[in-house]
């Protein structure tokens, strides 16, 4: 499944979307966007090249297996939620900033756990994404009619119950 | 150092979980290091003893849910310091006599795991000053107990035993729970040294009886009284060390400690004493009936330790003055020889093969040590003097001839008991080792025990002895704080000794006819085993563990039926059932609940929408007509971004975004396997399909009816304006759904993104072969 146009426009497009899902997941707080959004978009990069090069480029330029993957994202999370319980007031699950910033270019910066929490949020569903996609991926390409025919619709079920 | 109360639990637990670890560095030896925890526990138990001998006792508590008032309190009175000595004392020495018992097995590492966590478990029970964390406590037992009691997990037997004295034990724990949910209602607090004030209180409140009851429950349960007695003999499924532990200072006493500890509170009244009274007694003697007709020396063993909690129940439930002295005495006595005879018999059966009394016989030549601990042991037991067995039982029978009216046939009860007792304390600690030698019937030709088998007996055994012929040292020291923590008194002066025996009077009479008695039956033993088998398989059917079988193999019937009803396996099936419900309840609760329907304002009509919409429901028309997966496909899809233009024209842009990627992506995800899926074919019928289309229109119609009401229904300001006039002063950010996602509700969102985690990993475990096919093609291709 090599079409020329969809190989080499994921080529050029991949960084650009990496790029695009980060500034997504970033301006979340104030704007729409966020870690759900982001990852999403995150994923629909790797799907991108994926789709144009196979999948096995994706896993390469993946580096990590996307269940490694989930689990940092879900460590991203949890040790967010950490530095709140040494804050001095009563807080929520996360909720501690560091003093306000600016930097050239992005403006006044707020830094705190929630953002750290949204990356967390980002990388599971970057994580989550990805595994399901490799995985019917992995399914398509390798199970034949027969085979399918015999566990397909069990499977199915359990998926969703 | 009233933090030491936290850190004798915690230091043992400690221990437990170096086990697996400092097993690999210290191997066989492990036990030697490990005891250490309990020892430790121990001294710094006795360092204590100035408060608790003065009656002053200790404290600790640590902040833990505020809130709803419950708090780490720890206490040390008298009844806690008497109980955590023994168990830790004992549970040092038992973690000892493991590493002889189990040595050379592979799994020691986590059975030293097992037995320290229920070891810090136990010490926490009797230390916890608070409802709930002895609750908590309590559990831990009865979990950590099941691991040990199935500890031998390939038999299924173990299994099965261990898994009764789970259920009997938890099931109890939960009637126990309520009792004090209710005791804490009534006396708002949680604290049972508070509540050992109030009495009167309770007694007063119009839940007192049902308090009782459920206490009741959890504590006969724990401690085996009857009806639920069957589990503790069951309970010898387990490795012996666990047996020693369990039947001796622990998990059995749990039970008897919860009624002594709470005592001051709810005694006062008929029904408190005369069910104590009653259902000891009762116990006491199924217990030595059965008993009678065992072979096995551990079954033995175990059915004196059901009579031994029969009678310190019936003696709390006296509740004399002599009775509650009796009670500890007998408590200390039995714990102390309790967990030697078992010991004794651990190592007999290690060193012979065996446990059948019938066959052992003349071993004192050849075990020579754990001969004398064994025969002090037993001799304890039977109540002889000088023996520390025998100021219990003097004790028994001076609040028993106190008794009057009706109440005699409760010294009846312990006399009879106790006689019998005395007969199977010989049977098992005297009979293996003495009579002519029967060597060559043993599976295993026998030698004495190495050390740490004896030592823990031996020391144990003669600790009595010595306690007995100075028991003024025990009784300041123990006996009469733990008397008044039970009374809920002032310390009382208390005089124990042997020299009672001097004047002549009822309670010695009684004394000795308990031994003539007993040994009558030890010298009739045979004849009683001659009929054992006979007679323990006439009673069995009509016994509570027959019951438990039924009561058990009736929710397991009730389990499957409704599992095979629900749980079809047919996806069909559990969509029809869940929609169904949802349309039944909430259809009632609207027909119920709604008086009018918001009235519409017709100049909100949009053509553009209204439009978009219409275009969505012929979209979804086609999606359930088709039976092309692409057509299909494509309608989901219109029907898909229709919503997220919806949500787009009405102001929810991080949805109407959330909406578009997911729609794509089940597109994408969806292309990888039509060309591999079946065709659609129709496997329902007419009538299915009508039905299905019925319940289908219906569920639509609730669910537009519910929005319509939604758009009306609104009591106070929204939460909506609240949280986003928080939003950017208190998390800095103008985006309220992200605000609320990451910040307001993060905890909510974690909960998310992990079931999203747990969903990934549920694929990965379908698609496992496949994966594992996968990964064996990359290693094939390097």
């Amino acid at each position: 499944m090599k079409w020329f146009v969809l190989s080499q426009s994921g080529r050029i497009l991949f960084p650009w979307l990496i790029v695009l899902s980060l500034i997504v997941l970033y301006r979340g707080h104030n704007l729409p966007g966020g870690g759900f959004i982001g990852g999403l978009l995150g994923a629909a990069a790797f799907i991108l090249v994926g789709l144009g090069d196979g999948m096995d480029e994706a896993r390469r330029r993946l580096r990590l297996s996307p269940v490694t993957i989930l689990g940092i994202g879900l460590g991203f999370a949890i040790l967010s939620g950490l530095p709140g319980l040494f804050g001095d007031k009563e807080s929520y699950f996360v909720d501690q900033w560091l003093p306000d910033f600016s930097l050239p270019l992005l403006g006044e910066m707020h830094i705190g756990t929630p953002l750290v929490f949204d990356v967390g949020v980002y990388i599971v569903v970057v994580g989550f994404v990805l595994h399901t996609v490799f995985s019917l991926e992995f399914l398509a390409q390798t199970d034949s009619r027969e085979e399918l025919n015999e566990t397909g619709g069990e499977e199915e079920e359990e998926e969703d119950s | 150092m009233p933090a030491l109360l936290i850190i004798c639990p915690a230091i043992i637990l400690l221990a437990g979980l170096l086990a697996p670890p400092l097993r690999k560095v210290f191997g066989e030896r492990v036990g030697y290091v490990l005891c250490l925890g309990p020892f430790t526990a121990l001294a710094l138990l006795l360092s204590q003893e100035g408060y608790v001998g003065s009656g002053e006792g200790l404290f600790y508590s640590l902040e833990w849910f505020a809130a709803l008032g419950v708090s780490l309190d720890f206490r040390l009175d008298g009844l806690a310091f008497m109980m955590a000595v023994l168990v830790s004392g004992i549970g040092g020495f038992i973690t000892i006599y493991a590493q002889g018992y189990m040595h050379g097995h592979p799994q020691l590492g986590r059975f030293y795991l097992y037995l320290m966590a229920f070891m810090a478990a136990m010490v926490g029970i009797v230390l916890a000053d608070n409802l709930i964390l002895l609750f908590i406590f309590w559990e831990l037992t009865s979990i950590t107990s099941y691991l040990l009691i199935g500890f031998n997990h390939e038999s299924k037997e173990a299994r099965w035993k261990s898994l009764q004295a789970l259920l009997v034990t938890g099931l109890g724990a939960m009637a126990m729970l309520a009792g004090f949910v209710l005791l804490a209602n009534v006396t708002g607090t949680w604290r049972i040294s508070e509540m050992n004030h109030l009495g009167e209180l309770v007694q007063a409140s119009p839940f007192y009886s049902a308090i009782i009851i459920l206490v009741l429950i959890g504590a006969f349960t724990k401690s085996a009284q009857v009806p639920f007695h069957f589990w503790l003999p069951n309970a010898m499924a387990g490795p012996t060390p666990v047996s020693a532990f369990l039947h001796s200072a622990t998990m059995v006493k749990a039970g008897v400690f919860l009624i002594a500890r709470i005592n001051p509170t709810l005694s006062g009244s008929g029904l408190w004493e005369y069910t104590l009274a009653i259902f000891g007694s009762l116990t006491l003697l199924l217990a030595m009936f059965l008993g009678l007709f065992q072979k096995d020396v551990k079954a033995i063993l175990a059915y004196t330790t059901l009579g031994v909690l029969g009678v310190l129940t019936m003696l709390l439930g006296i509740g004399s003055s002599y009775a509650i002295k009796a009670m500890v005495v007998f408590l200390v006595g039995h714990a102390l020889y309790k967990a030697t005879l078992f010991m004794v018999v651990g190592s007999i059966d290690h060193e012979t093969g065996t446990r059948d009394v019938t066959l052992l016989r003349g071993l004192r030549k050849l075990m020579p040590i754990s001969a004398v601990a064994g025969g002090l042991a037993a001799l304890s037991m039977s109540g002889l003097p000088p023996f520390f067995g025998f100021i219990g039982k003097e004790l028994i029978y001076k609040a028993g001839v106190a008794l009057n009216g009706f109440e005699i046939a409760f010294l009846a009860a312990a006399l009879l008991g106790n006689l019998v007792m005395m007969g199977l304390a010989l049977k098992a600690g005297i009979g293996p080792f003495f009579g002519p030698p029967n060597h060559e019937a043993l599976p295993k030709k026998p030698h004495e025990a190495p050390w740490p088998m004896w030592i823990g007996p031996i020391v144990l055994a003669v600790l009595g002895l010595v306690i007995d012929l100075f028991p003024f040292w025990v009784t300041d020291f123990m006996v009469a704080p733990a008397v008044s923590a039970i009374k809920g008194t002032e310390l009382a002066q208390l005089d124990l000794a042997l020299w009672h025996l001097v004047k002549p009077n009822l309670p010695l009479l009684l004394s000795g006819l308990t031994v003539l008695g007993g040994f009558f039956v030890f010298l009739n033993r045979a004849r009683f085993w001659a009929l054992s088998d006979g007679v323990l398989r006439t009673i069995r059917p009509y016994g509570a563990e027959a019951v438990y079988e039924r009561i058990f193999n009736a929710t397991i019937w009730f389990s499957k039926a409704q599992t095979r009803w629900l749980q079809t396996g047919r996806l069909h099936d559990y969509v029809f059932n869940i929609v169904g419900a949802t349309v039944i309840l909430v259809g009632w609760a609207l027909l119920r609940f709604t008086d009018a329907l918001p009235a519409v304002d017709p100049a909100s009509f949009d053509l553009g929408i209204a439009l978009l919409v219409l275009l969505m429901v012929v979209a979804s028309v086609m999606a359930i007509s088709s039976d092309r997966y692409f057509l299909i496909l494509g309608a989901l899809g219109t029907v898909g971004f229709g919503t997220a233009l919806l949500f787009a024209y009405y102001g929810a842009p991080d949805l109407a975004i959330t909406q578009l990627m997911a729609e794509a992506l089940t597109v994408v995800l969806f292309m990888f396997v039509i060309y591999g899926l079946p065709r659609i074919r129709r496997y329902k019928g007419r009538i299915t399909t009508g039905r299905d289309a019925l319940l289908s229109v219906a569920f639509g119609f609730i669910v537009f009816l519910l929005v319509w009401l939604a758009v009306d229904l609104q009591f106070a300001s929204p939460v909506s304006d609240t949280l986003a006039a928080m939003s950017y002063p208190e998390a800095k950010g103008r985006n309220v759904v992200n605000v609320i996602l990451v910040d307001f509700r993060a905890l909510d969102t974690f909960g998310e993104i992990t079931v999203i985690a747990a969903a990934a990993l549920g694929i990965a475990a379908l698609m496992r072969s496949r994966v594992e096919k996968l990964f064996k093609g990359e290693a094939d291709k390097k």
